[in-house]
């Protein structure tokens, strides 16, 4: 291996070819490049984290249970007629029955719609169904595509460029939104459930009042809901409703939400039902003209408006102070549909696009300090074997930014730091061989034996310290999260890239020219 | 040649009744601090114990008086608010994640925008991280560090000899401990980011330290009449030089880094500045020594080596 300097310089050479080849993507002067040009290039590019170029990460946690609960309440508002309201309770649904024709009937009906349940008892007045466990998990699986798809759905008519949605664990999804300059938005379309209900005000409880100011309790059939409002000094008022329990009617029937602008200009957002909803919109106004329905969205009531007649032709609409922007908001999230379930945010990192690029520039321009300093101090103290170092350093750097860019990998700020501990070791190693070469010469070895025996003994070393690192890096890959493996990742390539250049890629140096003629004195 | 020390001969390990008397302090300190960690006293990152974290940017400078008080007013209370670099970017914090099933961020960053309407504000960023994650993160970097631990002292006992893995790991949680006693000491915030520095510094000092037991291996084989404890003071000297070194060139860039790289990796830099400075100091005076504190395990063998058991080596350290 000694020898064989040619086949050496054209491995050194071929290695960094190729890795500015993949580093070509991730540089400003890809875009100039003609696109056949372009074509013939590896196109995998680093990205920067959301550390350094700003966005939000969230992770999300997919309230399961609930999805199972929300089945039982569709089947429940489905399955309801007036005289007849069933009682969830659990993973089981009960119906009460009167006579055994009312029964009959009611098991019919619900095999027809539902034929997964199953009649888990029945007494005298009641009939009980409940969700087979298979059945169970086929909801809670299911819950988490559709929940996965719902996002990806408002994400998209939200307009974002390159965002991650994936799925973590059983029931977390992680959603990365890269330059976004609106973190409070964003967030509020992702997470929002958006489960939109009609509900019916009950008006004609005579103590709704002495309710409402909780001087008496809300009785049965009854529940309160609040509106939300922004007070003249910018507070939040909340205002009550008594509205009766079950709603007439859900968001699944909508076809579609636009933004419209009433009289006065003020936003608001225009539905239109399916058939099935505009058939069903149309009996339950007819059914309760002037009495008040409630618009109600996740639990918050929106408006409540009077219904003065009965409408036909599947159009209604939700109003409130709205923004423009929130009346936007708000129809994409009922445009994409409900979330199966509720979500948690478990987590929710966001970097305005300022403090990125500010990270950036001020980590960029330190690093390049540090390196220049670096790059200085070797050469002055190694004199022209330090300028051989110098060329080392940099192809590491070259070399280990290609290898990122093959595995598409991330740059984060930990990943920087990967990157200055790398060239640390780059440095570390470079001086363990020359202090030995030192030490040769020293001791009055001629130049060539010295430089051989100098590399043997440092090889080691070497070896040794950069494997025990390497367990290190090895270890926080398995073990970390996000940042951590980010750092992992690139301090192992790093060292494996270190290894190569600072036993292979200097030697060939000294030995070409070593080779040519015999040197009397080494510059180091 | 340039040399900045030449021919050095200092006696490391006389000095080590001083230097292990230090190295217990500060073990003593960060282990104490690790204890205020677990009980939840040190100023973590929400990233491990949960919360809402928000740093905002404000065109005019606002007080932190009255964001406090608009706060308050609005329901948050118990909350961190401070400002960073400049009297016009403020950090806010809260152990708080959800308010009303909402997340807090949104809240918070709403009613600071109705509170100063006239001043314009930037979010620099936000937040929010969920109490299971954060024990999560938290017991994964354990486990982490914790393993790596065991990984290097089964490499180093295969490469070398056991009592030079044992005292390598030894000198390498010291390090890692040292480092956090003392950004505990200075109030710093333990984040993710200031574990992926102290990951850095174990991965740094492990390899000062394995560049110096490799010196002192090399003279132990050819060591006759010397007694360990100068073949460790001669290994020592002679790597003293690269040491210095890359030490310095290091320093180097972590003196610019924490200069000149910006607010976000401030306490990242100063934490690998710290770890590098004890790195050094602890490969010589901390992992060195122990080879003379730990027994001579049964197996003498040096691996890689011709060299015999017993050679002529005593170990000073069965005389006292």
């Amino acid at each position: 291996m000694k020898r064989k300097i040619g086949f050496r310089l054209a491995l050194l050479g071929g290695a960094t070819f190729i890795s500015l080849l993949l580093l070509l993507p991730s540089l400003p002067v890809w875009k100039d490049l003609p696109g056949n040009v372009r074509k013939l290039l590896p196109s995998g590019k680093i990205s920067l984290g959301l550390d350094l170029k700003g966005g939000m990460s969230v992770t999300l946690q997919v309230d399961r249970e609930k999805a199972v609960e929300g089945t039982l309440q569709e089947i429940s508002t489905a399955m309801k007629t007036p005289s007849m309201e069933p009682r969830i309770q659990g993973t089981t649904i009960m119906f009460p029955v009167g006579s055994g024709k009312d029964r009959d009937t009611l098991v019919k009906r619900v095999r027809r719609h539902y034929p997964y349940l199953q009649i888990q008892s029945q007494d005298a007045s009641t009939v009980t169904f409940s969700i087979p466990p298979a059945e169970e998990k086929r909801i809670r699986a299911h819950a988490m595509t559709q929940a996965m798809e719902v996002i990806r759905n408002r994400i998209d008519q939200f307009g974002v460029a390159e965002p991650l949605i994936e799925r973590q664990g059983k029931d977390r999804i992680q959603v990365e939104l890269p330059g976004i300059n609106d973190p409070e938005r964003a967030m509020s379309l992702i997470g929002r459930t958006a489960r939109l209900q009609f509900l019916l005000v009950d008006d004609k409880n005579p103590d709704a009042d002495k309710i409402l100011e909780k001087k008496s309790p809300v009785p049965k059939g009854d529940e309160v809901f609040y509106s939300h409002r922004t007070g003249e000094k910018g507070q939040r008022v909340e205002l009550p409703y008594l509205l009766k329990k079950g709603a007439l009617m859900s968001g699944d029937l909508i076809s579609d939400a636009r933004v419209a602008f009433g009289q006065f200009n003020e936003p608001y957002v225009s539905l239109t039902f399916n058939s099935a909803g505009a058939k069903l919109f149309d009996t339950i106004t007819r059914d309760h003209v002037k009495e008040r329905l409630a618009i109600v969205l996740d639990n918050v009531v929106y408006s409540a408006p009077v219904i003065q007649e009965e409408i036909a032709g599947g159009q209604a609409q939700i109003t409130g102070s709205f923004t423009l922007k929130e009346a936007k908001d708000l129809s994409i999230v009922l445009r994409s549909g409900a979330l199966p379930a509720p979500v948690h945010i478990l987590q929710n990192v966001t970097v305005g696009p300022s403090l990125g690029k500010d990270s950036i520039r001020a980590g960029v321009r330190a690093t390049i300090f540090a390196g220049i300093l670096v790059l200085l101090f070797m050469a002055v103290y190694y004199r022209f074997s330090g300028v051989i170092a110098d060329g080392a350093l940099l192809l590491n750097l070259i070399l280990l930014v290609g290898a990122m860019a093959a595995l598409h990998a991330t740059l984060t700020l930990p990943g920087i730091a990967g990157i200055i501990l790398t060239i640390g070791m780059g440095v570390d190693s470079n001086v363990l061989i020359f202090e030995r070469i030192r030490e040769e010469i020293r001791l009055g070895k001629p130049v060539r034996s010295a430089i051989d025996s100098g590399y043997d003994k440092a090889f080691l070393t070497i070896v040794d310290s950069h494997v025990t690192t390497l367990i290190t890096a090895l270890i926080l890959f398995i073990f970390g999260t996000g940042p951590i493996k980010g750092f992992a990742v690139t301090l192992s390539v790093g060292i494996a890239i270190n290894l190569f250049t600072a036993l292979v890629g200097t030697r060939v140096v000294f030995d070409a020219i070593t080779a040519r003629k015999k040197l009397e004195r080494l510059s180091i | 040649m340039i040399e900045l020390i030449k021919n050095p001969s200092i006696d490391f390990m006389g000095k080590r009744k001083i230097t292990l008397t230090i190295s217990s302090i500060l073990l003593a300190l960060g282990l104490f601090a690790l204890l205020q960690i677990a009980r939840g006293k040190a100023n973590l990152g929400i990233d491990f114990v949960g919360g809402t974290a928000v740093q905002v940017h404000f065109q005019k400078t606002v007080s932190l008086q009255e964001i406090r008080s608009l706060l308050e007013k609005n329901g948050f209370h118990g909350v961190q608010i401070q400002n960073i670099q400049s009297s016009s970017d403020i950090l806010i914090r809260t152990k708080v994640g959800q308010k009303n099933g909402s997340p807090v961020s949104a809240a918070l960053l709403k009613d600071l925008r109705s509170g100063f309407p006239d001043n314009q504000m930037t979010i620099l960023s936000a937040t929010e991280i969920g109490p299971t994650i954060g024990n999560e993160l938290a017991g994964k970097a354990f486990l982490a560090i914790v393993y790596s631990i065991i990984g290097i002292i089964v490499y180093i006992a295969f490469r070398f000899e056991f009592r030079f893995g044992l005292a390598a790991a030894i000198s390498t949680f010291h390090n890692v401990m040292a480092v956090l006693g003392l950004l505990y000491l200075l109030g710093i915030e333990i984040n993710l980011l200031v574990v992926t520095s102290l990951l850095t510094l174990a991965g740094y000092s492990l390899t000062d330290t394995v560049v110096v037991f490799d010196r002192i291996r090399e003279q132990l084989r050819r060591a006759t009449r010397q007694s360990m404890e100068e073949v460790i003071n001669l290994g020592i000297n002679q790597v003293l030089s690269r040491t210095v070194v890359v030490s310095s060139t290091v320093l180097l860039v972590l003196v610019a880094l924490f200069f000149l790289g910006g607010p976000v990796i401030h306490d990242f830099s100063l934490a690998l500045l710290l770890g590098v400075i004890i790195g050094t100091y602890a490969s010589i005076f901390v992992a060195s020594p122990m080879l003379l504190v730990i027994p001579r395990g049964k197996k003498a063998v040096l691996s890689g080596g011709k060299a015999l058991p017993g050679q002529g080596v005593r170990n000073t350290n069965a005389r006292n």
